[in-house]
């Protein structure tokens, strides 16, 4: 065991190195719905916590910003187990969002977060139009929050406990009743599983929507053939990882085409960086990485390196020359 | 999958949880299980007893890593730095890992979780373990001798070929009392039913277990009925393993009676046992093997309690 190599992010090469300079050039900057951001990479809500158990890793301010779990009104304990089972190339989760309430967060966590003087993006989630108003309204003027997500994959129990987010007028009035409550630009988190996903997409910006993250996890289930028992508890549960990318690809490039003005977060199944990329091009201004942090903690911070070398070794000086270049096949 | 042994992500000089590409140094059988050696100082260096590590498997399909228990790290002398995992092929991550060849290369996050609290008074400790549950209460048990602590162990299997080296268990305690569920080895009967005689004969003040999660019910349970603090280090499905997901939590009572879902890979893996509130779980004590003779209800001698063993509040 004698090459042991530490990897030291911050460290500087010794020696003169072309690449190396070229890579520290580049312009990873970009803005998410007016919300400047230093870089393009960010967890995905519930895949990141409340970030503390992260810093273990590394410093988590060196991401874009910080998607934290989504916060209720109150706290919940969330559904009972097993709340994972893994798929190929994926795995299918029914957390149930569990979270300690709105108040417990900004007592306890966005405290910690500030301290740290993180970009918060806080992903706001509830059963009913009054339950997503009433947090927004709370979360106003705290220094730090840069953004709120609104994770409208949520079953409303004021119709039927049909999710938010397969509904376009469901999704509008939640959005603009967010909208009025809040004090920074706000984001709609959809799903894609709907007949069109332009249609909501346009029902939530007509509603304030700032700008859109695509896409939550898709609706699944597993059964253990032996047993005849679901993987979940819940028995259907959303999948994400690997299994869902094209799925969020083609959404992102979707939305894109009929919205062009309307700022996109691309998220689904992204690992790498080449998969970054390809958000990008599909039009994303940022993306969001949330399963591949449980395969690698340092998934954030590697991709940030790696999207600095990707696009220096290709001549580009900024990363938002990617955004929006998807070349047609004439 | 990594191919270069000895890269170390996260942060020096810390206790946290590091990323490390360590060596395969040995794979051997050990029963019906499999034990893995892998060169991995920076984990070896903070591990405690009833932690765990988490392995990045490249079986076909699978994405998400597997976690197991440390079974033993040595920190000084020949093979200092290495860390032990035992495990048993379950499915396409640990059949997979049974393939791995010394001098190949894997990928291991840890030391991760609660590591079980060691006693803080001379008390008499009782390891029960089941399957490869034994595993890391071997290192335990290495832990308490060293601070001059009698240990007696139950081990407890389905089959005698599921007995994790019954050669080391009588090495490392006072006493120990094997039971398999089909009476191949030891006692016939589970864990439990040889738990009030060993008790009694062993003096034990505090019980530490680790195996199934039925098996810990059971045993946390029967401590309960007779105030004797219990620690056990449970297993639930892990997306993460770093407390970021909520996939693996279990239903844990506060002083004040509430009860709240704590995550087993940071809050945990080791929980009080009776803290545990084992009727909201899916787990279920399977019924008697053996029909139990009648004990008569005897005075409990005084014991110390949580507060006297743990310092908890
Ligand atoms: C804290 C902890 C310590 C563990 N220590 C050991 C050990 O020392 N030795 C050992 O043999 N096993 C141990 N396990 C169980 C081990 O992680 C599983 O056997 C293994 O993940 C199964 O993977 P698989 O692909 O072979 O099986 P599959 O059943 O195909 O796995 C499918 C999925 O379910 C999960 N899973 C399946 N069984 C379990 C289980 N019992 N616990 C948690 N997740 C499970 C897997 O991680 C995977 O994500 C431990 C589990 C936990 C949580
Ligand atoms: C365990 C788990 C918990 C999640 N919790 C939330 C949540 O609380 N709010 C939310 O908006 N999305 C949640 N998501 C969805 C992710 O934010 C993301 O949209 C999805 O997982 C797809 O990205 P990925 O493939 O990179 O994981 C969760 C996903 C997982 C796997
Ligand atoms: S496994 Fe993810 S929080 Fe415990």
């Amino acid at each position: 065991m004698s090459d042991v190599r530490r990897i030291e992010r911050s460290q500087v090469p010794f020696q003169r190195d072309p690449r190396e300079e070229a890579a520290a050039a580049v312009d990873l900057s970009t803005v998410l719905a007016g919300v400047e951001l230093p870089n393009p990479i960010l967890p995905a809500s519930g895949c990141f916590a409340s970030g503390a158990e992260m810093q273990r890793f590394y410093d988590v301010t060196e991401l874009g910003a910080l998607v934290v779990k989504s916060i209720t009104l109150e706290p919940r304990e969330g559904l009972p187990t097993p709340r994972m089972a893994e798929t190929p190339s994926g795995m299918l989760n029914a957390i149930g969002l569990q979270n300690p309430g709105v108040d417990a967060w900004l007592e306890h966590d966005l405290p910690w977060l500030q301290g740290k003087g993180a970009r918060i993006i806080a992903s706001i989630a509830g059963s009913s139009v009054d339950e997503f108003r009433t947090v927004a309204r709370r979360l106003r003027r705290h220094a730090g929050i840069v953004a709120i997500e609104v994770n409208l994959s949520c079953p409303n129990v004021e119709h039927r406990g049909l999710v938010f987010a397969c509904s376009a007028p469901d999704s509008a009035e939640v959005i603009s009743a967010v909208r009025r409550e809040s004090d920074v630009p706000v984001l709609a988190k959809l799903t894609s599983d709907v007949t069109d996903v332009t249609e909501i997409a346009r029902a939530v910006v007509e509603a304030g929507a700032d700008g859109l993250t695509l896409i939550n996890t898709v609706l699944g289930m597993t059964v253990d053939p032996e047993t005849g028992r679901p993987g979940l508890h819940n028995t259907y549960g959303g999948l994400s990882g690997p299994a869902i990318r094209p799925i969020a690809l083609r959404n992102v490039h979707q939305v894109r085409e009929a919205l062009p003005e309307v700022p996109i977060l691309g998220c689904g199944g992204i690992r790498h960086v080449t998969e970054v990329v390809q958000f990008l091009r599909a039009g994303a201004s940022a993306v969001s990485v949330g399963t591949a942090t449980f395969v690698d903690p340092f998934v954030g911070p590697r991709l940030i390196d790696e999207l600095r070398h990707w696009l220096a070794d290709r001549g580009y000086a900024r990363v938002t020359d990617l955004i929006d270049t998807i070349e047609p096949w004439t | 999958m990594a191919t270069r042994a000895g890269t170390i992500e996260g942060r020096p000089d810390t206790d946290d949880p590091v990323k490390v590409t360590c060596e395969v140094l040995a794979r051997r059988r050990e029963g019906a299980y499999w034990l893995l050696s892998l060169a991995a100082p920076a984990i070896a260096d903070r591990a405690r007893p009833g932690q765990f590590v988490n392995l990045a498997v490249a079986a076909p399909d699978t994405l998400l890593r597997r976690p197991f228990s440390i079974a033993r790290v040595s920190k000084q002398g020949m093979a200092a730095g290495t860390v032990d995992v035992v495990f048993a092929a379950h499915g396409p991550g640990t059949s997979w890992l049974t393939g791995v060849d010394v001098h190949d290369v894997v990928d291991v996050v840890g030391p991760l979780g609660t590591p079980f609290p060691l006693p803080q008074r001379q008390v008499a400790c009782l390891l029960i373990g089941g399957g490869y549950g034994v595993a890391p209460l071997f290192y335990l048990a290495d832990e308490l001798t060293r601070r001059g602590l009698r240990v007696d162990m139950i081990v407890g299997a389905a089959t005698q070929d599921r007995i994790l080296n019954a050669i080391e268990a009588k090495r490392l305690t006072a006493s120990v009392t094997f039971t398999t569920e089909d009476g191949s080895y030891g006692e016939h009967g589970r864990v439990t039913d040889v738990f009030d005689e060993v008790v009694e004969r062993c003096g034990s003040g505090v019980v530490y277990a680790c195996g199934p999660n039925p098996m810990l019910r059971a045993v946390s349970e029967r401590c309960r009925e007779r105030r004797i603090p219990v620690q056990v280090a449970v297993e639930e499905h892990m997306a993460c393993g770093i407390g970021v997901c909520f996939t693996c939590v279990l239903p844990i009572r506060r002083k004040d009676g509430q009860v709240q879902m704590k995550r087993a890979c940071i809050d945990g893996p080791v929980f009080n046992g009776a803290r545990i509130a084992w009727e909201d779980t899916r787990y279920e004590i399977g019924p008697p093997l053996v029909v139990e003779d009648e004990v008569d209800e005897q005075p409990e001698p005084s014991r110390p309690t949580d507060a006297d063993v743990w310092g908890e509040s």
